[in-house]
């Protein structure tokens, strides 16, 4: 039997053009061996989880630029849970002020990687806490 | 429970049948527990296959025809590859992107893999995940390769139909008189008609196809040729047309039956011939038997050719008679 790989979707939610980011992720996470999602721009909640859903994703990561965060992001997580997937691991990234993570965790989003991190520090957590 | 989920799968469950979809994809021995139940239901969609060149439209004009599939009340299933790295083995799957439209459609099933460094333009489970897309009621499943060269031809044992997709801008009409990819199209499809050097790469084609009317002899219509602009919504109603003419004729003729007969021929023995190799992998690696006979061969001691020989008599005796 194969060993599992992660599925990740990569997904940049509400009306944000900027994906530079994400899709310099992309590449990082298929370099660290997993395979990569990518939905594109301009997605609803609901296009997200169902990528997620018919993909069976392991995780989902989530960038917003343009501070829809804290509606987009919470919005993914309860989906996933409406949709009995409660168990995929949420990220999220972009422009997210400090203020607005302690809710945005609260919300179910397991982390918010802001400007500046370090891309093997990404790797390093989905990978530690992605369930098994 | 396999068998539960199986049965989710048949009452139309999204969320089951991406689960049996990963179990199939990972080798888990689940999927096959899942299959058996599935198999009664196999057989019904209509394959289509879209293959062609990186950035030529695949996934484009799987979008378009999706949309057309939908509006004329069919349920579609998408099975879109692209390729593992080498290296890494992370792939970016990035086919989604093109079909956006669909994905608040419970009609529509959508599903990227990747290679896993597999060669033939597919996934070695590809074929058993357009099954299970196929067990679960969609009336279309259109599998889409990652762009292929010249080679690829793995698409002939899973798809119905064939459309290759041309672009212009590729080399001249040498190009077009190769074997391999270009003869195992049943509708050639000239995407991105727009840009310079179309017109010539429609006659190119035409050309080739009337070359092979010529040489050999063939039972069937000269396939169709058919120019698109995908991004424009432009020749989809005539590559329908195409696809849907194609379906009749394949079902008339009795191609199809006989297409699926020699499919499960090659698939059932395949499968024969995996479980066989996996016994006898997991037999000589017993106890170092393997490396032994490989050192031996090394050094001469032992010839493979012999070592074959001894392996396949002791282990697989032919009744005789």
């Amino acid at each position: 039997m194969a060993k599992k790989k992660l599925k990740i979707i990569v997904a940049k939610p509400g009306l944000d053009g900027h994906d530079r980011g994400a899709k310099l992720l992309c590449r990082i996470f298929a370099e660290a061996g997993m395979e990569v999602v990518y939905t594109g721009l301009r997605q609803t909640p609901e296009m997200i989880v169902e990528a997620a859903l018919q993909e069976d994703a392991d995780v989902v990561g989530l960038s917003s630029l343009s501070g829809v965060h804290n509606y987009f992001f919470p919005r993914v997580v309860s989906l996933l849970k409406e949709k009995d997937m409660a168990d995929v691991l949420v990220v999220g990234g972009g422009i997210i002020p400090d203020e607005d993570v302690s809710s945005l965790k609260a919300a179910g989003v397991a982390e918010i990687f802001g400007p500046g991190t370090r891309t093997d520090e990404i790797v390093q957590y989905i990978e530690g806490n992605v369930a098994g | 429970m396999p068998s539960e989920l199986a049965r989710q799968v048949l009452d139309g469950s999204p969320r089951a049948l991406a689960r049996v979809i990963t179990w199939v994809e990972n080798d888990d021995p689940r999927a096959v527990e899942c299959l058996e139940i599935l198999y009664p239901h196999m057989g019904r969609a209509h394959i289509l296959g879209l293959t062609g060149s990186p950035g030529a439209g695949k996934s484009s004009l799987t979008d378009q025809l999706t949309h057309h599939f939908r509006n004329a009340g069919k349920t579609v299933g998408i099975v879109a590859v692209d390729p593992s790295s080498p290296f890494t083995g992370g792939a970016l799957l990035g086919d989604r992107i093109r079909m956006s439209r669909h994905a608040g459609d419970p009609g529509v099933f959508i599903r990227s893999m990747a290679t896993r460094g597999f060669l033939g333009g597919l996934a070695q489970t590809t074929d058993n995940v357009v099954k299970a897309m196929d067990a679960a009621g969609k009336d279309v499943v259109i599998v889409e390769t990652v762009g292929v060269g010249q080679d690829e031809i793995d698409i002939m044992r899973i798809a119905d139909t064939i459309c290759l997709i041309l672009a212009p801008g590729y080399g001249d009409i040498i190009q077009s008189m190769k074997a391999g990819v270009m003869e195992i199209a049943d509708i050639y499809v000239i995407n991105k008609s727009d840009h310079a050097g179309a017109d010539q790469l429609y006659t190119e084609v035409n050309s080739r196809i009337l070359q092979d009317s010529q040489i050999r002899k063939r039972d069937r219509e000269p396939p169709p040729v058919v120019k698109t602009v995908a991004t424009e919504k432009r020749g989809i109603d005539d590559l329908m047309a195409a696809i849907e003419s194609c379906r009749c004729q394949l079902k008339e003729s009795g191609a199809l039956l006989e297409k699926r007969r020699e499919r499960i021929r090659q698939q059932t023995f395949q499968m024969i011939q995996f479980a066989l190799f996996q016994l006898l992998e997991k037999e000589l690696a017993q106890n170092g038997r393997l490396d032994r006979l490989v050192d031996a061969i090394i050094e001469k001691k032992e010839n493979p050719y012999q070592a074959m020989r001894e392996i396949v008599d002791e282990f697989i005796k032919v009744p005789a008679g």
